[in-house]
């Protein structure tokens, strides 16, 4: 009876080296040294992992980027002044070519008009001529005719004066026609 | 009645109800029978899965971006994720002084994350859930921030225990107070990412103990998704937390004027 509590010591002794004494094993002192151990060589490892080789990459990754990215917007920024510019110069033209179309209808009507004033001018100064013309021969005609009339007149008269039987002086019958010519005229 | 004894030591009740939550957290040798010495060399589970993270830091931030493209693939994408958030942070929290520790803030952060992520694989051991761990890593934090803000700042680093603003007699008091509190900074530091995954771990197994009674199983699954789903936030924050908190730590060590 007296071994019997014996066995039972045994197995907490063996339970307690198996489970690293009672309770929580974070507790258990004789791991400790390994757990430190495998700490400072995983962080060693860690550091010298990411301080070597993973950090400068993506820093530099990032700087790229960000560099690509300023970049980037510089040239947009610069593609749309060149767009703005080239607008402006297809503006520019447009408006030119429109004053000078403007100019060149402008001129054009300007000749024309020349032209035709000139032609005109011309054409008037053929009808001037024309109607003077043709008022001197109307002129001519009529002084001609005048001339006739006086002439049949004086012919006429004479040729009454003989009738009458009397000896008619000439000067006398034009000089008298004449008179009552001008009486009319 | 020795056998009795025993069945209660090992945990095994009657109803078939067992709770080992805590043997998911042993520190065994990989190679070699359980039981024998772990001396500080062994190869131990430890190594296996700080070798794992270690070769998804590798993989993430090394392979991911070998392509160094301009346009990024999808690995690339993620570990210019993790780069610019953590360098974001170091810059925020620190000014562009505190960029010179980046790799260091940046190796503390990866390591963290990834332990705990892998952790929540099933069957994975978690070495962020041990307090050996999380000690140096927030020891190495304490030690290193006072030693840099001496040599930076000499003995005007001391003035960050003093208040300026405060009225004069309540300056000693509340110097008192800093000092104890910037000494609690490693406790806090450590304790609180190893108890939040600690905790989530053993609960996690806590309810899987329960599925072996069938009627309560359904209710067990469901706890567990729920656990795990609140252990990938926790995974997460966690290491995010103790990231900030050394940014935090480095600026009152660069700038101790507040």
């Amino acid at each position: 009876m007296a071994t019997e509590p014996i066995p039972a010591e045994d197995a907490l002794a063996v339970h307690g080296a198996e489970a690293a004494g009672p309770g929580m094993p974070q507790l258990d002192v004789s791991s400790f040294p390994n757990q430190i151990f495998w700490l400072i060589v995983t962080l060693g490892v860690i550091y010298f992992v990411l301080s070597r080789f993973a950090l400068p990459r993506i820093g530099a990754v990032l700087a790229e980027r960000a560099g690509t990215i300023t970049n980037d917007i510089a040239a947009a920024e610069e593609l749309r002044h060149r767009a703005r510019e080239a607008e402006t110069a297809y503006d520019k033209a447009l408006a030119d070519a429109r004053a000078e179309a403007n100019r060149i209808v402008a001129e054009t009507k300007a000749q024309i008009q020349a032209d035709l004033d000139a032609e005109m001018e011309k054409a008037d100064a053929q009808i001037a001529a024309k109607t003077a013309e043709s008022q001197k021969a109307i002129d001519e005609i009529r002084e001609s005719s005048a001339r006739n009339v006086s002439e049949v007149a004086r012919d006429v008269a004479r040729e009454i004066v003989a009738a009458f039987g009397a000896e008619a002086d000439a000067a006398k019958v034009d000089a008298a026609v004449d008179a009552k010519l001008g009486e009319r005229a | 009645m020795a056998t009795e004894t025993v069945a209660l030591v090992e945990g095994e009740e009657p109803g078939g109800l067992v709770f080992h939550p805590f043997d998911q957290f042993e520190v065994k040798p990989l190679f070699g029978e359980i039981g024998d010495p772990v001396s500080w060399y062994t190869i131990t589970n430890v190594t296996f899965w700080m070798a794992l993270s270690v070769l998804c830091v590798i993989g993430l931030l090394v392979l991911g971006t070998r392509g160094r493209a301009v346009i990024p693939s999808r690995m690339q994408s993620a570990a210019e994720l993790v780069y610019g958030f953590v360098y974001k942070m170091v810059e925020d929290v620190t000014g562009k002084e505190g960029l010179k520790y980046f790799p260091w803030i940046m190796t503390l952060f990866l390591f963290i994350l990834f332990s705990n992520y892998l952790g929540l694989l099933p069957m994975a051991f978690t070495t962020t859930s041990h307090i050996a761990v999380t000690a140096v890593l927030a020891l190495g934090v304490f030690l290193g921030v006072t030693i840099l803000g001496f040599v930076k700042n000499g003995m005007a680093f001391l003035g960050l225990f003093w208040m300026k603003d405060a009225p004069l007699f309540l300056r000693p008091i509340i110097a008192i107070i800093e000092v104890i509190s910037y000494f609690v900074r490693p406790v806090s530091h450590s304790i609180r990412l190893a108890g939040n995954l600690v905790a989530g771990h053993a609960m996690i197994k806590v309810f899987a103990g329960f599925a072996a009674i069938a009627a309560l199983s359904p209710l067990s699954i469901v706890a567990i998704t729920a656990i795990y789903g609140l252990e990938v936030l926790v995974a997460g924050i966690q290491a995010y937390v103790f990231t900030i908190l050394t940014c935090i730590y480095l600026k009152d060590a660069l700038h101790p004027s507040h």
